[in-house]
């Protein structure tokens, strides 16, 4: 565990080295501040606008942060050769895996916190009020999800051979599941066969990563909160999809040529 | 080597040529801004006439936010949101919905399916009556729906339907300088819209008290509607009736009997539930002879 927090330590230093969230958060600040400026029948009190904007550019924000840098963990440390000393000490390579996971997972979550708290801010302006459970729940659920994106990646980096090409695939991967998902079984209906027969397996196999993105709706018209055994389900639904991937990626490691 | 006067013949020339493509540009220059004025916003100049494409979908997101959330998208059964209830509500358009509107997801289709919907709103409410929570107190929220409605109206100005229901939901609220400016916005856009000019009676009717001038407009909006096609006079004849029968309403409140009958009468030709409106007609009628209705006294003393 040691070896794998150190490896996590150092995916977390990189993250606040680099400009990326900086300037993602900085953008979607001042989307929402400009957006918030607009004068609507002389109303201050109208939010929902806005919590609905915010909450999508935080979304938009956190998977583009979260491919990127998980993306070009290990092509990054192949290209500057120092992939085959960090694993001449005493680290293994499933080690070496699941500190990268770890550490891009916990960067998201740091990224996450930032973002809520922003989001919880802007909110109470015109809000006057905390409902801090559910803005617990929504970020729970979101960083929870960017485990799978995290581990997908991490996979998609040991299978691709340019980080580009990988954040790429993957992007396209998540937004596909995030707008359609969850009417793969009702397209597939539509489809003739084999098709429908290769749909409906997607439909089932696919990480149903759409279901807290949904749940904005929930925090933006100010629903009530969602039953906790919901929410623990979901938790163990998303995390049986990170072991997989993260599996498959040590699977796929083992036999890779470091070098 | 050239001659320091060849260099200044050069510059007068290029000078010369420099004003010239001046003078011949600014013209059109003026003619390009001027046209730009003229296409109405920064929208329409952007997005062109897709803007309409738009302008609905944002009319259909504000009757999303009418239902916080819970609304069908293409893949659902739509059937009861065919006509958007933001504006069904303010009772001036023609309802073409069917079906069951609080059960419009159906049977979960699977596990998946139903797992999904307790991440979703699932219920069926409206903002105006308290929304998620049901508690009316909160009923000032349906305010959420305007920020679309005001951008579903700058990017398509024709739109009346736009118009007059973000009107009706600002004097709702009692936003009476803002509806009224909402109207005016629709009217310079839509001069001969009967649609508006009601609502604009029904603003000065009902929030500013002002009978005389729902008077004038009310009648305005009836003389633009004599100028439809017959075709569309057909299809457009709840408004007719709602014009009419308010202005019916206006007269007898004015005691002007005569004329409260004639506006009655124009409502029957056009009115599904003619038998009502006679009533009424039978009502003026007693009150003209000087006598009270078989109703008035039914009804205790109040009019009928």
């Amino acid at each position: 565990m040691k070896n794998i927090f150190a490896v996590a330590g150092i995916v977390i230093k990189e993250l606040y080295r680099r400009k990326d969230f900086y300037v993602l958060f900085i953008l979607t600040v001042l989307v929402c501040l400009i957006m918030a400026s607009v004068n609507i029948f002389n109303d201050k009190q109208i939010v929902r606008y806005l919590k609905e904007l915010c909450l999508l550019l935080i979304w938009v924000s956190s998977l583009v942060i979260a491919i990127t840098t998980t993306a070009r963990q290990i092509p990054a440390e192949r290209e500057q050769r120092t992939l085959l000393p960090l694993l001449a000490k005493p680290l293994t390579r499933t080690q070496l895996i699941f500190g990268k996971f770890l550490g891009c997972w916990l960067a998201c979550g740091l990224v996450l916190l930032c973002f809520y708290i922003f989001f919880g801010a802007l909110a109470a302006s015109r809000d006057h009020a905390w409902p801090l459970l559910n803005y617990f729940q929504a970020a729970l659920l979101h960083w929870v999800t960017l485990g799978v994106v995290v581990a997908l990646a991490l996979l998609g980096s040991l299978v691709f051979a340019a980080p580009s090409s990988n954040s790429t695939i993957c992007f396209v991967i998540v937004a596909a599941i995030l707008t359609v998902g969850r009417y793969l079984d009702m397209v597939a209906l539509s489809q003739a066969e084999p098709f429908r027969s290769i749909l409906y397996a997607v439909y089932f196999a696919i990480p149903h990563l759409e279901i807290p993105f949904e749940m904005r709706n929930l925090i933006v018209h100010d629903w009530p909160l969602i039953e906790w055994n919901f929410i623990g389900l979901y938790i163990l639904y998303a995390l049986a999809y990170t072991a997989a991937f993260l599996v498959t990626a040590c699977l796929v490691f083992r036999r890779k040529p470091v070098n | 080597m050239t001659s320091p006067r060849t260099f200044f013949l050069l510059l007068v020339a290029l000078l010369v040529f420099c004003f010239g493509l001046a003078a011949g540009l600014a013209p059109r220059f003026q003619a390009l801004e001027s046209s730009r004025h003229q296409s109405d916003n920064f929208f329409s100049l952007l997005l062109g006439d897709s803007s309409r494409m738009f302008a609905n979908s944002f009319f259909i997101k504000a009757d999303a936010y009418y239902h916080s959330g819970y609304y069908p998208t293409i893949f659902d059964n739509n059937e009861a949101f065919k006509t958007p209830h933001v504006a069904e509500d303010t009772g001036a358009v023609n309802s073409q919905n069917h079906g069951e509107e609080t059960d419009f997801m159906g049977h979960p289709r699977d596990w998946i399916d139903a797992f999904g919907r307790h991440f979703i709103p699932n219920r069926h409410t409206h903002l105006d009556e308290g929304g998620p929570t049901d508690d009316l107190s909160t009923s000032d929220n349906v305010r959420e729906i305007l920020p679309w409605l005001k951008l579903s109206a700058e990017l398509n100005p024709d739109d009346i339907r736009t118009y007059t229901v973000t009107a009706y939901w600002l004097r709702r609220m009692h936003k009476e300088k803002e509806a009224e400016q909402v109207l005016r916005e629709g009217l310079r856009n839509n001069p001969q819209s009967y649609e508006i000019l009601f609502e604009l009676g029904r603003l000065y009717k009902d929030s500013y008290d002002d009978a005389g001038r729902a008077r004038n407009v009310w009648e305005l909006a009836v003389r633009y509607w004599f100028n439809l096609s017959p075709d569309e006079q057909k299809e457009n004849r709840l408004i007719l009736e709602q014009i009419t029968t308010n202005l019916g309403k206006l007269e007898t409140d004015a005691d002007n009997w005569p004329q409260a009958m004639n506006w009655l009468h124009l409502a029957q030709k056009v009115s599904l539930t003619p038998g009502l409106l006679q009533e009424q007609i039978d009502g003026i009628k007693w009150k003209m002879s000087g006598q009270p209705s078989p109703l008035f006294l039914i009804s205790g003393g109040a009019y009928y």
